[in-house]
C-alpha cells in the first residue's frame, strides 16, 4: 500500500436532511447503485422467510429476548462483568465515546501497541475510534473489505452491514489504483478482492492488535458472539496477542439459549443469508497449553446517551435494535437517497431514531421527519421495534417536550428545539380562533368563499406545492353542512 | 490505567432509576427437525449453496480420500492438529509416501512461526465436533490439539465431521449438549469458506480466510440410518 488510510471522519455536510437529499436524488450513479443494491437485499431476505407463520413465531421469540434483556439490564450487565471476569476478560466502561476511545488507548499504550487491524464495528464508527488513535500515533487498518474501500476513500459507511454499497466496481476500481502499488484499474470484482487480501493478510501478521465490535453478549456465559462472512473479523481477533471489543451496553442477552433464535432472524434479515459464514463465540483469552488466541482480552461498555434512551419506556424500545439493517434496506427514503444523507453514523429508519436520541433533536431533530411513516420498516424488523410510533414521538417531543417520562431530566437530549417563532404564532392564532365562535365562523366562511383565490406560490403553501397538488376549500363550512342536515347546535 | 468505577456506578444507577419495563415470557419458538435420511442431505445441500464441497467418505479411508483430492489442487503443505486421532491416521497413510503433500503439526504458540503459516501452508486440517443440517454448517471447537488458526489461514480448509454428530439445529446442540455450563476459550461455527458481497453484491470467496471448504462427512462401516435413530 502506497497511501497510508485516511482518518475516516468524512467531509462535514452543512445544511439539512432535506438540502443534501435534493443533491443525492440528482446524484444518477448513487441512485443506481442503491436502487439495486436494496432490491436484491428485499428479494434475498423474503426468500429466507417463506412461511409467515413461522417468522411471526420467531420474531416474537427475538423481540422477547431482547425485551427480556433490558428488562434486566443493570443485572445482566454485572453478571456479564462478573463472568467476564472469571474467564480472564478485562471489562471497562464508558460513559462517552471519547472515555471509551481513552480507554482503547490507555491499553494500547501498556502494551506499546503501533498497529490495529480492526474488525467492522458500528460502536467504533459512533467513537470515531480510528481519527483517534491515529492522532496519537497509532494506525488502525480497517480488515473488512467494505470498511477498507471506505477507510481508502475517507468516507464514512453508509450502511451498517454493507459500508460501501454506495460505490460502484469503476469506482473501486479506481480507488484501488490509486491506493495499492502494483494495482492495474480493474473492475474485476475476484481480481480487487485478491487485492485486498494482497494488502491486510501481512496486515494482519504484523498488527499489535486487534479490535472488534460484539454482535451479541451472553450474560449467562460471558461469551462475546461476532458474525462475519469474511473471516477478517475471526483474524482480527485471533492472531494479534491482544483483542479489544467495544460494543453498546444494549447488546447483552440472558442466556446461551437466547442466541440460536437470534442468530436465524440476523443474517436473514441482514443479507439474505441463512447464516454467516463464521458465528465467532469468544469466551476467554488463550489458555494454558493453547497454540494460539490473543493473551489479553479487554471489553469496553459504552453508554454514549443509551442509559438516557433507557429512561424512557416507549423509547427503550429502540435498544433492542441488532443491527441487520433490514429497515434500511426496505425503506423507500433511504433506498433513493442513501446512506450519506443522513450525515450521521446510524442511517435509514433505525438511525431516524437512534441518532436523535443519541446527539439529540437540537442536532438531528430533522431525521424524524425524513420519513413517509409507511411502515416498511416496522413490517421488517426483526424484533419488532415500533420505529413509526416512536418518530412520531420524536416529531411530538421535538416541539412539546414530555414531562411525564422525565425521571432525570428531558427525556429526550435537545427536546423543544424543532418549536420555531412562526409555528408558535400560528398555534396561538388558531387556538384563539377556536375559543371565539363569531371569529370562527367569519374565518371558515372566508375561507370557503375566498381560500381557492391563494395563489399557489406563496410562502406558506409553496413549500406544500412544490410536490403536491394545491389543497382545495370546499364552497360550504362543516357547520353549514351539519345545519342542513339539520343539527341545531352546529 | 483509566478508572472506570465512578462511570460504572453512574451507568448502572441510571439504568436503577429508569422505570421498570415487563419482562415477557418466552413465547413458543422450535428450530427445525430433521428425519435421519433428510438430515445428512440437508446438510450436504446447505454447505455445497455456499460453495462448500462434501465427500461422504468411510472412516477408516478419509486420508486416502484426501489425498486425490488435495492432489487434483497442487497442495505441498499440510497443517494438522498436534497428536490428534486424525494426525496420527495421516502420518500412517502420508508418512511413508515421498509424493504425498508435506506433514506439518501445529506443535508450537504462533508466535514462533507466524510467517511460515501465514504464507507457508496450502491447506489444514481440522476435526469438527459436530454439525448442524438446518444451515450446513461445521461446529469448531479449538483445543490445544486444535488450534484455531488451522481453520483460518490456509487457503483451503478440510473439515472431517463424524456423520453422527450432525444435529438438526444450533438450538438442538447448545442445549442438549449442555454449552452454557462448559464454554471453551473459543468455538467457531463454519458453513462455507471465506466470502465477501461488499462489491456490487457480487459475491467473491477467499478474500481473509481459506478461498475453499471441503468437508468430509466419515461414514462407519455398516452404519443404517436406522441405528442413527
Amino acid at each position: 500500500m502506497t497511501v497510508d488510510a485516511q482518518p475516516d471522519a468524512g467531509a462535514p455536510k452543512a445544511g439539512s436532511f432535506a438540502e443534501r437529499a435534493h443533491l443525492a436524488l440528482n446524484d444518477k450513479p448513487l441512485r443506481a447503485n442503491f436502487r439495486r443494491a436494496m432490491d436484491g437485499l428485499m428479494a434475498k431476505r423474503a426468500a429466507q422467510f417463506p412461511d409467515a407463520a413461522d417468522l411471526a413465531a420467531l420474531r416474537a421469540r427475538g423481540a422477547a429476548i431482547k425485551e427480556r434483556a433490558l428488562a434486566r439490564l443493570p443485572d445482566l450487565l454485572e453478571q456479564l462483568e462478573a463472568r467476564c471476569a472469571e474467564n480472564g476478560i478485562r471489562v471497562h466502561w464508558a460513559e462517552t465515546t471519547d472515555e471509551a476511545n481513552r480507554i482503547v488507548l490507555g491499553i494500547f499504550r501498556e502494551h506499546g501497541v503501533k498497529t490495529v487491524v480492526k474488525g467492522k464495528s458500528m460502536v467504533s464508527e459512533e467513537m470515531h475510534l480510528n481519527a483517534f488513535l491515529g492522532e496519537h500515533g497509532i494506525q488502525a487498518i480497517e480488515s473488512d473489505l467494505g470498511e477498507y474501500i471506505i477507510q481508502l476513500a475517507g468516507e464514512m459507511p453508509s450502511h451498517i452491514v454493507m459500508p460501501c454499497i454506495h460505490k460502484n466496481k469503476g469506482q473501486i476500481g479506481a480507488l484501488f489504483a490509486e491506493h495499492i502499488e502494483g494495482q492495474r484499474y480493474t473492475e474485476d470484482v475476484d481480481e480487487l478482492t485478491a487485492a485486498a487480501r494482497r494488502v491486510l493478510r501481512d496486515r494482519f501478521a504484523e498488527a499489535d492488535a486487534g479490535i472488534s465490535g460484539v454482535n451479541f453478549a451472553v450474560a449467562e456465559t460471558g461469551t462475546l458472539v461476532l458474525v462475519e462472512n469474511e473471516g477478517n473479523g475471526r483474524l482480527s481477533t485471533t492472531l494479534p496477542p491482544l483483542h479489544v471489543a467495544v460494543m453498546g451496553i444494549e447488546k447483552l442477552v440472558e442466556t446461551l439459549d437466547d442466541i440460536p433464535p437470534l442468530l436465524a432472524l440476523l443474517p436473514r434479515s441482514a443479507t439474505g443469508q441463512p447464516i454467516t459464514t463464521y458465528v465467532n463465540m469468544i469466551t476467554s483469552p488463550r489458555c494454558e497449553g493453547e497454540k494460539d488466541g490473543p493473551r489479553e482480552v479487554h471489553l469496553v461498555l459504552l453508554d454514549n446517551g443509551r442509559t438516557r434512551v433507557y429512561a424512557d419506556p416507549e423509547l427503550r424500545e429502540t435498544l433492542r435494535c441488532i443491527r441487520c439493517g433490514a429497515c434500511m434496506n426496505h425503506c423507500p427514503v433511504y433506498a433513493r437517497v442513501g446512506g450519506h444523507t443522513y450525515d450521521a453514523v446510524y442511517p435509514g429508519p433505525i438511525g431516524k431514531i437512534l441518532t436523535p436520541q443519541i446527539a439529540g433533536l437540537d442536532v438531528a431533530g430533522d431525521l424524524p421527519h425524513a420519513s413517509s411513516l409507511c411502515n416498511a420498516c416496522v413490517e421488517v424488523c426483526p424484533v419488532k421495534i415500533p420505529i413509526a410510533d416512536i418518530l412520531v414521538r420524536l416529531r411530538r417531543e421535538a416541539v412539546r417536550p414530555s414531562a411525564s417520562n422525565s425521571v432525570q431530566g428531558a427525556a429526550v437530549k435537545g427536546a423543544g428545539d424543532g418549536w420555531t417563532l412562526s409555528e408558535s404564532s400560528v398555534w396561538a392564532g388558531w387556538k384563539w380562533l377556536h375559543a371565539n365562535p363569531a371569529l370562527y365562523r367569519l374565518g371558515a366562511r372566508a375561507l370557503a368563499l375566498a381560500g381557492n383565490l391563494i395563489p399557489a406560490g406563496v410562502p406558506p403553501l409553496k413549500a406544500w406545492t412544490s410536490v403536491r397538488s394545491k389543497p382545495k376549500f370546499a364552497p360550504r363550512t362543516l357547520h353549514q353542512l351539519a345545519r342542513d342536515k339539520g343539527f341545531d347546535d352546529a | 490505567m483509566h478508572d472506570s468505577s465512578g462511570t460504572r456506578a453512574r451507568i448502572l444507577s441510571r439504568l436503577r432509576a429508569a422505570p421498570p419495563s415487563p419482562a415477557p415470557a418466552l413465547p413458543d419458538w422450535r428450530a427445525p427437525r430433521f428425519d435421519a435420511p433428510t438430515r445428512l442431505d440437508r446438510f450436504r445441500t446447505m454447505l455445497e449453496a455456499m460453495k462448500a464441497e462434501v465427500h461422504e467418505v468411510d472412516a477408516a479411508d478419509w486420508p486416502r480420500r484426501l489425498r486425490t483430492l488435495l492432489d487434483n489442487r497442487g497442495v505441498r503443505a499440510v497443517v494438522h492438529g498436534d497428536g490428534s486421532d486424525a494426525a496420527r491416521q495421516l502420518g500412517e497413510a502420508w508418512g511413508a509416501d515421498p509424493q504425498a503433500p508435506r506433514l506439518v503439526a501445529y506443535d508450537r504458540a504462533v508466535e514462533q512461526w507466524k510467517g511460515e503459516l501465514v504464507h507457508g501452508v496450502d491447506a489444514g486440517v481440522t476435526l469438527a465436533i459436530g454439525g448442524i443440517a438446518e444451515t450446513g454448517t461445521l461446529i469448531l471447537w479449538p483445543t490445544a490439539a486444535e488450534p484455531r488458526l488451522m481453520s483460518l489461514l490456509p487457503p483451503i480448509h478440510v473439515a472431517l465431521v463424524e456423520e453422527d454428530t450432525i444435529r438438526d439445529s444450533f438450538a438442538e446442540v447448545v442445549r442438549e449438549q449442555g454449552w452454557a455450563g462448559r464454554m471453551p476459550t473459543n468455538v467457531v461455527l463454519v458453513s462455507g469458506p471465506s466470502k465477501t458481497a461488499d462489491i456490487e453484491q457480487t459475491l467473491a470467496f477467499g478474500v481473509h480466510g481459506p478461498k475453499e471448504l471441503i468437508v468430509l462427512v466419515l461414514k462407519r462401516a455398516g452404519r443404517t440410518y436406522a441405528a442413527a435413530g
